[in-house]
């Protein structure tokens, strides 16, 4: 099997070039778009969630509880709230990876064109 | 050998490291000179990134804030990297797919007006020059208590340097030696605040040692033992805020937007092969920084903790080495008020001790009784972190003036070769003038760090959200909510920092937001404004609708880019 992705083959338009309206059709960008948005609303409330949410406006409340000798409310606002951060940053690259393919408008085969 | 000579070693060592990069990775084009060639690997680019966004203040300044401020400081924390969350969700990877040079050709060609380049193109230098200010002095205050030069020898020595890497080497340099200088600051952060943890908690993790009890068999926390002391001295517990929450709010809310906005950070994510990689990027970026960032909370605590220890009641004959190694920098005094010959320290009127917070970081490896080669360490990563983030902003200033002012408004025959030479020179002016505000700092240097996230919130953030999240928004409305938004943000500050500074306090602001915060309304404000005046004016072309169309789709960003 040849490894040659297949939009060298001249009948075939590339997906990946100025071609793309031909081939992306207008109904899996729109699905896409859907889906992008959706994911994005989730993420930027976990994101509103740990850092104004438990760092800012429930820091005293939380503060009652003690996790691993920190104030919950401090350790939050110093710390946790970072690490979800990272965390949700590298979600959404997986996540929206796995519905880029699913539409088509990934840009997995781009890195030879370079 | 001398901690003196170790010192002179390690700094120049980094130095010649630069230079050499910065001679291997010489731009040849223009392509090169503003995006690197447009072909850096994600986490190369992450590494830069993180180089590039922690600047002097966060290597020097942003832990003895923290520990002056206690639980407040974690505005800070909060602000400054919770904006790569939105860089990463909301900004990255459509900017990557526009794939063009700078932050002002998106504003330009999404609002189809050289109006609204031009408006970003000003913010954008406002901005990059009010930051760069910060880093040349930070350059000077590291050169003038390790290397015992004067502050203007520094200054003139760091800007040689980034002059070598800025103006040969433009992004592509840059990048390369943003790289070397993380790991060198990176390294430089963690060996002092990991011994410094060792030695008040006996955990080598800083972050682990933040929350575990201190090593005096006391069997009390270190946050405990904290809250404790500061009180007993009058000052409030270190884990309780003394801001208002809704000013606690806004500020971060600045900060963070403001992060998202700034163009010497949006620009590092045009320099990546495609979409997919500009997401991990951010990630990458905001993981390397996060190591600086969750440590410093921690450094800031034990240092606080270490210097009530070492410094109150005690007698001035038996002070620590580091107090009269650092007095001699004015950064710290003592004043005997009530002739006792012994130290007081505490909140009141009676306080005899005063402390610059950028000794918390610089004096850290003293304090802790390390051997010279970490002092000499610390140095160079001051150093690195300072001259990084200065490299970054020159660069965004020089691109802004001779691609967006010089080549797509005011001259647009020159030919490629003639803007990368105008790229030059506008960063060797630039250089210049960074190093003037280095060696004559303005007195306001410490007051306009908040013009430069409130501005880069309330203009170029929500420009570009929305450029890229609504097709209705048109020239008119983006151009009239960047400048109520600036316009706003701006004279609030101006009144509350220059006019009236005596009247900067929670009284008199509006709604109780403070000048730090204010750029956060000034940011609604931008979007209300442009959602009302678009509505009222006609919808943007066809061909920009399409763009938008077109951005929205992560394939096509390579082949695009290479035209």
């Amino acid at each position: 099997m040849s490894q040659q992705p297949y939009r060298h083959a001249a009948e075939n338009p590339s997906p990946h070039d100025h071609n793309d309206k031909k081939n992306i059709t207008e109904k899996n960008a729109t699905d896409y778009w859907r889906a992008n948005l959706r994911l994005l609303a989730t993420l930027l409330v976990v994101w509103f969630t740990v850092s104004f949410g438990c760092g800012i406006l429930l820091v005293d409340w939380l503060d009652q509880f003690t996790f691993f000798g920190f104030k919950l409310g401090f350790w939050f606002a110093q710390q946790g709230a970072i690490y979800v951060f990272v965390a949700l940053i590298f979600i959404y690259a997986w996540r929206i990876q796995i519905i880029e393919r699913q539409f088509g408008v990934d840009d997995d085969a781009e890195e030879e064109s370079l | 050998m001398s901690t003196q000579l170790l010192t002179y070693l390690f700094v120049g060592a980094s130095f010649a490291l630069y230079i050499g990069i910065a001679i291997w990775s010489r731009a040849g084009s223009t392509k090169d000179f503003y995006v690197a060639g447009g072909g850096v690997n994600p986490v190369v680019n992450g590494m830069a990134t993180a180089a590039d966004w922690m600047s002097a203040a966060s290597f020097i300044s942003m832990a003895g804030i923290i520990s002056f401020m206690g639980r407040d400081g974690s505005v800070y924390l909060l602000g400054w990297t919770g904006g790569y969350v939105l860089l990463a969700l909301l900004l990255a990877p459509y900017l990557r797919k526009f794939g063009r040079f700078t932050v002002p050709d998106f504003i330009g060609e999404r609002y189809y007006s050289k109006t609204a380049r031009i408006v970003a193109v000003i913010c954008l230098i406002f901005v990059s020059f009010t930051y760069v200010a910060g880093q040349m002095r930070g350059v000077g205050i590291v050169f003038s208590r390790f290397l015992e030069v004067d502050v203007e020898t520094g200054v003139i020595i760091g800007m040689a340097v980034v002059f070598m890497y800025a103006v040969l080497g433009g992004m592509k340099g840059i990048t390369y030696t943003q790289v070397a200088q993380y790991c060198v600051l990176i390294f430089a952060y963690m060996v002092p605040a990991i011994f410094i943890s060792i030695m008040i908690t006996g955990n080598p993790i800083p972050q682990l040692g933040f929350g575990a009890e201190v090593a005096d068999g006391s069997g009390i926390s270190v946050l405990e033992k904290l809250d404790t002391v500061l009180i007993d001295l009058g000052f409030g517990a270190y884990t309780e805020g003394s801001k208002s929450t809704i000013d606690v709010f806004a500020i971060t809310a600045a900060l963070m937007f403001g992060t998202a906005g700034l163009p010497h950070v949006l620009v590092r994510f045009f320099t990546v092969p495609k979409v997919s990689d500009a997401r991990k990027s951010a990630g990458y970026a905001l993981a390397f920084i996060a190591i600086l960032y969750t440590t410093a909370p921690a450094v800031a605590s034990f240092a606080r903790l270490n210097l009530v220890d070492t410094v109150h009641n005690t007698s001035y004959e038996q002070a620590p080495q580091w107090f009269s190694n650092w007095e001699n920098t004015g950064l710290v005094e003592w004043q005997d008020k009530n002739n006792d010959a012994v130290m007081q320290y505490s909140a009141g009127i009676d306080n005899e001790v005063t402390i610059d917070r950028d000794i918390i970081v610089l004096a850290n490896p003293e304090i802790a009784d390390l051997p010279g080669w970490v002092i000499a360490l610390v140095a160079a990563g001051g150093v690195a972190a300072a001259l990084s983030t200065a490299a970054g902003l020159l660069l965004v200033i020089s691109s802004s003036v001779s691609h967006d002012l010089l080549k797509q408004t005011l001259m647009p025959a020159i030919t490629e070769k003639q803007e990368l030479l105008f790229a030059r020179i506008a960063a060797a002016v630039a250089v210049c003038i960074a190093g003037l505000f280095g060696i004559y700092p303005p007195a306001f240097v410490a007051q306009v760090v908040a013009f430069a996230f409130g501005l880069a919130a309330a203009s170029l953030f929500p420009a570009i959200v929305m450029g890229i999240f609504s097709k209705r928004i048109n020239k008119q409305g983006a151009i009239a909510g960047m400048l109520s938004g600036l316009i706003f943000t701006f004279f609030y500050i101006l009144y509350f920092k220059f006019v009236s500074p005596q009247l900067n306090n929670a009284e008199h602001w509006w709604l109780g937001i403070s000048p730090e915060g204010i750029g956060f309304i000034g940011m609604l404000l931008n979007i209300g404004v442009a959602f009302v005046v678009s509505r009222l004016s006609p919808p943007p072309p066809a061909e920009v609708q399409d763009l938008v169309d077109d951005i929205c789709i992560p394939s096509g960003a390579a082949v695009a880019h290479s035209h």
